[in-house]
């Protein structure tokens, strides 16, 4: 048990901190989820690609440096630490480009991976439709076979999708056996949207952010060049990264333990009116915090030495989607009076509730995650 | 970093998990619930045969030398299996604060279970002069505790705060056995018991209860073993507060999901359920634990 960073990561942090504190925008961004936002944080992500920080862990030809998975987790540490901007290009960079390095041609990574990398191409999530939320398998947009022209023809609509009508493209899961088994007809594709017959109707969130988009396909035309895996194993190749969606890479630890942080100080400040069972709960969520950073490290070394995230990740993302929530559950009820304030510095915390509580909903709900843990974990049979 | 036990060290704990339950089975701690006292006849001398009392004394003590990253492991099995004996007072509190590894060491904060059978008794006040001791009994829900309130004389003793911590991040991972127990037990009737025509580990409600105890297991469990490095009192205080949920969590959802068979002392639940229910309280409960780790950050 060796439970030091050794020097090489010291330094890496500290070079981490020190540009972090010398870039970070002050003040903050308006939010990512509306158009003005949208363009400022890809302003930020430029900033970030030039200096080789956007994408760390990737390779160098593909804008990356590299890192390890300890120095990933050190880079968020330090990002959310330093209360560096969201990252709104996230749904590429954590949940596409997983699958592109694993799937991908090497005429799609090359041609992918350096653009979003850069912001220059954004990516949003279109699994979810109207009538498939959690049983994603239950999809019907489909796509039928244009030989002629080479390629698929997508024809259907995908909602939820987030930031959908500030992105560049899509990638998302349609139809194309419609004989087949519902997991098998399957297939994964990337989707230009400015391609003919894209329509995208941008839907207010909780919050009153554009965040969310319905996205309607009409007879769109894909080339093969942007089938991501085989035709009719959209499942497996979507699955097979779940587990990032779940885990680690979407929401590292570094974000809890910041937001702990920031609570404490919201405490500290207001004291003089903080009551004892507010002490407790503020313990037991920094406890957590910890928790989960010790749990990621234990994690991390299994894959270091070669292990595979397994459906243990659903037990992360239970984990952390409800510590979100608590923590700004106890923020709202220090702030008091004040917590409805939709406007200031301290309606970030308001803000900030509103976007823990769809934590429990995306990314597969907390049903289907404790489903998976009873099932998957614990061995317990299905219906 | 490398957050991960060593294959020597995860040997070592599948040894005493295939002599504990040998050796200490549920019909052994019924057995020590029915004795005089409360302790397995003979199980002492195995842990000391098998270097798990001695494993933190110094070799020229008669013990291996070992750190606390060596025993955490082997204190969680001693709470799989709901061992009845002073073990987490002698091997993690009495013997490095005495540097020696042949006394059997009965020690609490306040009441002591086992005071009767040790050699050396310990608790905040100090440690008790054996020839003006007073032991009155106070029993436990737990039947195998044989629990005494102590009086008499008692010596202050350096190093007693260290040992508190080391004491109690032991019960820490005593607790995290039980919970494991109490789950692994748990999952395995809910997978025979047939309701309706189905096993009722199939019913969402009875899955749900049990996921969500087993991720509060999985997350104090790296609590525990992050604290048997540093030993830093804030991050034992971290782990017995997180371990003593789990272990509460487990225990409320295992007797849950059994249903009545569950409330009765035949069956072996209880066992392990009451031995969580006392631990909970004792060496410091989670509220006190968290008003530590509050006086830390705050
Ligand atoms: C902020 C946010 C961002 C999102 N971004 C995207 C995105 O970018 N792209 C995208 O494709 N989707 C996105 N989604 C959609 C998200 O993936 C779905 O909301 C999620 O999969 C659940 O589907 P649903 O909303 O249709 O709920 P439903 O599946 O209709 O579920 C409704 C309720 O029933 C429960 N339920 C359903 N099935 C079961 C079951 N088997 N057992 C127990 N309970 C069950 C659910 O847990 C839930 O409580 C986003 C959602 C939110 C809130």
């Amino acid at each position: 048990m060796d439970i030091e960073f050794g020097p090489d990561e010291e330094r890496f942090r500290a070079e981490c901190r020190a540009w972090l504190e010398a870039n970070v925008p002050r003040p903050p961004l308006p939010s990512g989820d509306t158009r003005e936002g949208f363009t400022a944080h890809l302003e930020w992500e430029r900033t970030l690609y030039d200096a080789r920080w956007a994408v760390v862990s990737w390779p160098r030809e593909y804008g990356g440096r590299e890192a390890s998975l300890w120095e990933w987790l050190i880079f968020e540490e330090e990002y959310y630490r330093a209360g560096a901007p969201q990252r709104v290009t996230q749904n590429g960079i954590f949940l596409l480009a997983p699958t592109v390095f694993e799937f991908g041609t090497q005429e799609q990574k090359d041609r992918i991976l350096p653009k979003m990398a850069s912001g220059e191409q954004t990516w949003c999530q279109g699994w979810s439709e109207p009538n498939a939320g959690s049983d994603l398998a239950g999809i019907s947009s489909r796509a039928v076979r244009d030989d002629a022209a080479g390629g698929w023809r997508l024809t259907g609509q995908k909602t939820w999708t987030t930031r959908g009508a500030f992105c560049t493209h899509l990638f998302g899961l349609f139809r194309t056996d419609p004989a087949a088994e519902r997991h098998r007809g399957l297939t994964y594709f990337l989707v230009d949207l400015s391609s003919p017959g894209v329509t995208v109707r941008g839907v207010e969130r909780l919050d009153g952010d554009e965040g969310f988009a319905e996205v309607f396909l009409d007879d769109v035309f894909v080339p093969d060049a942007d089938v991501l895996g085989e035709p009719g194993r959209g499942w497996e190749v979507a699955m097979a990264t779940t587990g990032s969606e779940r885990g680690l890479t979407l929401r590292s630890p570094g974000r809890f333990l910041a937001t702990a942080q920031r609570l404490v100080d919201l405490y500290r400040a207001r004291a003089a009116a903080a009551d004892d069972a507010w002490r407790d709960r503020l313990v037991d969520a920094w406890i957590d915090a910890e928790a989960y950073r010790w749990q990621t490290f234990a994690t991390v070394t299994a894959l270091a030495q070669g292990g595979r995230t397994g459906p243990e990740s659903s037990m992360v993302k239970l984990f952390w989607s409800e510590l979100d929530v608590r923590l700004h559950e106890l923020a709202l009820d220090l702030l008091g009076p004040e917590a409805e304030l939709a406007d200031g510095e301290l309606a970030s915390w308001m803000k900030g509730y509103q976007f823990a509580l769809a934590g429990p909903i995306y990314a597969g709900t907390n049903e289907i995650q404790r489903n998976v843990v009873a099932e998957r974990v614990l061995g317990l049979p299905r219906r | 970093m490398r957050f991960a036990f060593t294959a020597d060290q995860l040997e070592l704990r599948d040894g005493l998990r295939d002599l504990l339950a040998k050796e200490c089975s549920p019909a052994h701690v019924r057995d020590a619930w029915a004795n005089a006292t409360g302790r397995v006849p003979g199980l002492w001398d195995r842990l000391v045969e098998v270097g798990v009392v001695g494993m933190l004394a110094p070799e020229s003590a008669g013990g291996l030398g070992l750190t606390y990253a060596d025993l955490v492991l082997l204190l969680e099995e001693t709470g799989r299996h709901a061992v009845p004996e002073p073990i987490v007072e002698t091997a993690a509190f009495g013997v490095p604060l005495l540097g020696r590894a042949d006394l059997t060491v009965a020690a609490a904060p306040e009441l002591v279970p086992w005071a009767d059978t040790a050699d050396v008794v310990v608790t905040a006040a100090g440690r008790f002069d054996p020839a003006t001791i007073e032991l009155s009994p106070r029993p436990s829900v737990d039947g195998a505790r044989r629990l005494f309130a102590v009086r008499g004389r008692a010596e202050p003793v350096e190093g007693l705060a260290e040992a508190f911590d080391r004491g109690t991040l032991g019960f820490a991972a005593q607790q995290c056995g039980l919970a494991d127990r109490m789950l692994e037990m748990t999952v395995a009737y809910v997978k025979e018991r047939r309701q309706f025509g189905v096993p009722v580990g199939s019913f969402q409600a009875v899955k749900h209860h049990l996921a969500n105890a087993r991720v509060a297991l999985e997350f104090a469990r790296p609590l525990v073993y992050r604290a048997a490095v540093t030993l830093d009192p804030v991050h034992v205080s971290m782990a017995k507060a997180k371990a003593d949920g789990a272990a509460l969590a487990a225990a409320r959802v295992a007797l849950q999901c059994h249903g009545a068979i569950g409330y009765t002392t035949e069956y072996d639940l209880h066992l392990y359920m009451k031995r969580a229910w006392a631990l909970a309280r004792s060496w410091g409960d989670a509220a006190w634990h968290r008003r530590r780790v509050g006086r830390a950050i705050l």
